[in-house]
């Protein structure tokens, strides 16, 4: 357990902040869509017994329609035969309700939320029906909920972190060896430009799924080969990482520009979207995509040789290649990795926004070098872990989301995210300055 | 009266340190005394306590019981300042010179020689020649650190601290990096402190310089004041078995194993002025020395050999065939291994565990599919923790927390695993307490009788005298000599062969 805090000590930074988030967003909410509708059913089911009439009424076109037919569709399956559904206006109520007095029944609930709540129908219909003495109103209860923690709201969450998450799991490995990679907010953009140039040829809105497949798998390629060449540079020349990287980030950025000619692309076919907005049995895709990104990755770090290899190339250079790692292959491969992650990124957001911008992008070398450091990995490279990187990146991501949502302006926004990460690694360092003076000590 | 006078004599008294770390009690009660104008040798093996006991001293550790007096007097020795203040000078083992500055803004780092703001650079370097000349160095003072030799820089940070008008001076380990002559000197200096009134205190490996020095000598073993007498009274022996804690047997234990076949040839081998037109041929069951001073390229020579480097000319044959070695990785291949001379910058990951340096050259044969058999590697670490009686607490203990001893071993315990034929053994003894040194000469002899071919590269003259089958001496990156009747040779003979 101590190890486990030691190695990911941020995680209790991410749960301190969720619940600081849960309790400042802390409102009455009232559920809305099948939510309500599965609330009003069973409301419906504790207090009604299935032999009386029960009417769920919905205003024309609005949502509450909608909530009438799901709750009148579950009452019907729940065994209230009487149960009916009205949806129009308080005129279609009213001539309910007469036949209902007229056949000499009785309602024993009207269920409905929104505004039909606020007919003056409904007030009035003790007078108008001195027959309906039992009847109740049924509408969905509100409970104490923070917005923080809507699903919704959770999802947006994940949806706005994902391409930062994904481009971290390369640059964690990147840092580990001791280097940076600064041209990966270029790469997203050069991806996303490749690839959705790429569907266009295809045949644009009328190319199938397969084009989609292409295009993702150009750009991502592209940006590995760019990648390659990144390294190689850093390894045989021993060109600084900082200086060659930031170089590609120019390169890169202008050929995005070069390539649309500044526009664009919007002429895509609709399967570019699954990726970015779609759903797999009820998961967004890019949950799924995130959480095998990261197991593979977290695997492979740990338990692989050439995962080993980075860490030691990243601890002691002279020393790993005396040992006989192939230390100009590893640097070479994480700078390829880093590439190709954030090739991979730019397929994620052209799919979220179903458009591919050379502009896209920008700053996010930063988000995601600060992602990976928040996370714990050293920029001194040797240490780190990829699942601290994740936390990194939705420590940040979290931030950010509760700012939304308490409405701060953006300019405030920068201004906090900034000292939190600051404050984030401050914290790290004082952490593990303990251990590094033990260490010293323990020398004797 | 009487014990009043005595008392005025001690210049330094630490009464009773206590000092424990984490899971190790480091000093238990040791007490020292000093007086002005004598010279304290302290001994004991890696992990006695030594280097904690300055490090109280100099105000890096804070105790956590006992006293320490000065003239006297209770002083609080809180941080490294406080100690400088109150007249201590510390000569660290680890060296703490700034690369990019030259030999004189190091020295005078600090306390720089201004005037109206300005560094007075002319007075400065004519104050550092004059430092110089004592200590009979001859240096340009504008050099800068980063291109001095490691016996260089060792001679420049006792320069730093001659600078400082100190009372007490402490040399922990000064002779490990330096050439006979330097030492030489050194001791001269020292000499000259004492006769001056200071105290010095004397740490080293190298018994040879304790007599020489030293008027009285502490020894200590495991935290513990083992006792203190003068050297005079002492005999080497003695000495070391204080030292161990049980009789030793002779400084270089005995082997006889036939030479074997041909291991390693090297003919011609050339890189700039380092080496030049080297040529040699190991055996295997036989140690082959290399002595010579610091930079006579015995380190380029096989730096060469091991792929570290890459030569302009030379060929080298295994068992006989030609082997082309462009890098380290073709070297393992051919079954040769490297400790390199510089444990901490070459030989291990520091920050990383035992468990990780120790599988780092073996991870290919340490796989199973795709995936790091981390099991068989811990029981392949344990049985050679085991074997080498590395001592460890765990073995995701971080490799720098180790001992030098034990860091050698985990060194020669990763190269073990490799099952090399051939074994290149850079000084591999320097820094390492008399016990791990026998442990580790035992280690070359098992290996030596295994039928595998031994290189050591030693400046210790006893060492490549006691260890080695044949001694080839190597003088300004060329071979001067190739001694095979070991049994018949002296240091004098070496000595002369390595000095023009």
């Amino acid at each position: 357990m101590q190890r486990l805090l030691a190695d990911y000590g941020m995680v209790l930074v991410l749960a301190g902040l969720c619940v600081l988030f849960s309790l400042l967003t802390l409102k009455h909410q009232v559920p809305e869509g099948p939510a309500a509708a599965a609330e009003l059913a069973r409301q419906v089911e504790e207090r009604i017994a299935p032999s009386d009439t029960v009417l769920a009424v919905g205003a024309a076109n609005k949502e509450t329609a909608t909530l009438a037919e799901q709750v009148g569709a579950a009452l019907k399956s729940a065994g209230y035969a009487r149960a009916q559904v009205v949806i129009g206006t308080p005129r279609e109520l009213r001539l309910a309700l007469d036949e209902i007095v007229q056949q000499g029944q009785t309602c024993a609930a009207i269920v409905t939320a929104g505004d039909v709540v606020r007919w003056p129908l409904i007030e009035q219909i003790p007078a108008l029906y001195p027959t309906l003495t039992d009847l109740q109103l049924l509408t969905p209860e509100a409970r104490l909920w923070p917005d923080f923690l809507k699903r919704t709201n959770l999802l947006a969450i994940v949806d706005r972190i994902v391409v930062i998450a994904v481009i971290a799991i390369g640059m964690t490995m990147v840092i580990i060896t001791g280097g940076i990679d600064l041209s990966v907010g270029s790469l997203i953009a050069l991806s996303a430009v490749i690839a959705t140039l790429i569907m266009r040829q295809l045949g644009g809105p009328e190319a199938s799924a397969w084009s989609v497949l292409w295009g993702f798998a150009a750009g991502t390629l592209a940006c590995g080969v760019v990648g390659g060449v990144g390294g190689w540079i850093v390894a045989q020349f021993k060109v600084a990482p900082f200086i060659t990287t930031l170089a590609i980030m120019m390169m890169a950025r202008g050929m995005a520009f070069l390539l649309t000619g500044g526009f664009s692309i919007y002429l895509v076919p609709p399967a570019l979207t699954w990726l970015g907005q779609g759903k797999s049995l009820g998961v967004p895709n890019t949950v799924i995509l995130l959480v095998v990104l990261y197991v593979l990755a977290h695997i492979f770090m740990a338990h692989t040789r050439l995962g080993r290899y980075i860490y030691a190339v990243g601890g002691n250079e002279e020393a790993s290649r005396l040992s006989g790692v192939p230390v100009r292959f590893v640097i070479v491969f994480v700078y390829v990795v880093s590439a190709l992650s954030a090739g991979l990124g730019g397929c994620i957001q052209a799919s979220q926004i179903n458009t591919g911008t050379p502009n896209m992008g920008t700053m996010y070398e930063l988000y995601v070098i600060a992602a990976v450091v928040v996370g714990g990995t050293s920029l001194a490279g040797g240490s780190g872990r990829i699942l601290g990187t994740l936390i990194g990146a939705f420590i940040i991501s979290v931030i950010q989301n509760g700012m939304n949502l308490l409405g701060m302006e953006s300019y405030t926004q920068q201004v906090v995210l900034g000292g939190v990460i600051l404050g984030a690694v401050l914290l790290d360092k004082v952490r593990s300055d303990r251990s590094l003076t033990r260490f010293l000590r323990g020398r004797a | 009266m009487a014990s009043c006078d005595n008392r005025e004599k001690l210049l330094l008294e630490m009464q009773g340190i206590e000092k424990s770390f984490p899971g190790v009690q480091a000093l238990r009660g040791v007490s020292l005394e000093l007086r002005r104008g004598e010279v304290l040798g302290i001994v004991g093996e890696n992990g006695a306590g030594k280097s904690t006991l300055i490090k109280v001293l100099g105000g890096v550790h804070v105790p956590d019981r006992g006293r320490i007096l000065l003239d006297g007097q209770p002083v609080s020795l809180r941080s490294p300042s406080a100690a400088q203040q109150a007249g201590i000078s510390i000569i660290y083992q680890e060296f703490n010179l700034i690369p990019d500055l030259t030999v004189r803004e190091n020295i005078f780092l600090g306390r720089e020689q201004t005037r109206g703001g300005f560094v007075r650079t002319a007075h400065e370097q004519q104050e550092a020649r004059k430092l110089f000349q004592k200590l009979g160095l001859s240096l340009d003072p504008e050099t800068r650190c980063r291109d001095l030799t490691v016996a260089q820089q060792q001679m420049v940070e006792i320069a730093k601290v001659l600078l400082v008008q100190a009372r007490i001076v402490v040399m922990d380990e000064p002779t490990a990096a330096l050439t006979a002559q330097e030492v030489a000197h050194l001791m001269e200096i020292i000499r000259e402190l004492k006769s001056q009134g200071l105290g010095v205190i004397y740490i080293s490996h190298r018994l040879d310089e304790i007599f020489v020095t030293a008027d009285r000598v502490m020894v200590l073993r495991d935290g513990q004041h083992v006792g203190t007498d003068a050297v005079s009274s002492l005999s080497r022996q003695r000495m070391i078995e204080m030292m161990v804690g049980r009789p030793l047997e002779a400084e270089f234990p005995q082997r006889s194993v036939p030479r074997g076949p041909e291991r390693l040839r090297v003919e011609c081998l050339t890189k700039g002025t380092a080496v030049r037109d080297v040529s040699f041929t190991a055996y295997s069951g036989e140690v082959l020395g290399f002595a010579g001073l610091a930079g006579a390229g015995r380190t380029e020579t096989m730096r060469c050999l091991f792929g570290a480097d890459t030569p302009d000319a030379g060929r080298i044959f295994v068992d006989g065939r030609p082997a082309r070695i462009r890098d380290p990785r073709d070297a393992i291949r051919h079954r040769i291994c490297l400790l390199t001379e510089d444990r901490k910058g070459q030989g291990l990951v520091l920050p990383h565990s035992v468990r990780h340096n120790f599988g780092l050259p073996n991870l290919d044969r340490l796989t199973r599919g795709p995936f790091l058999d981390q099991r068989r590697e811990r029981e392949e670490l344990a049985r050679y923790v085991r074997d080498l009686k590395i001592r460890l607490t765990s073995q995701e203990q971080p490799a720098a927390t180790l001992s030098g001893g034990n860091q050698q071993k985990v060194v020669l315990a990763k190269w073990l695993a490799r099952n090399a034929d051939i074994i290149i053994f850079d000084e591999p003894t320097r820094g390492i307490d008399v016990g791990a040194k026998y442990e580790i000469y035992l280690l070359m002899n098992r290996l030596v009788a295994e039928g595998k071919a031994v290189i050591m590269i030693s400046s210790e003259l006893p060492e490549v005298l006691g260890m080695s089958d044949r001694i080839i001496v190597m003088r300004e990156g060329t071979i001067k000599g190739h001694i095979t009747q070991v049994a018949g040779a002296t240091q004098e003979q070496l000595l002369s062969l390595a000095i023009a």
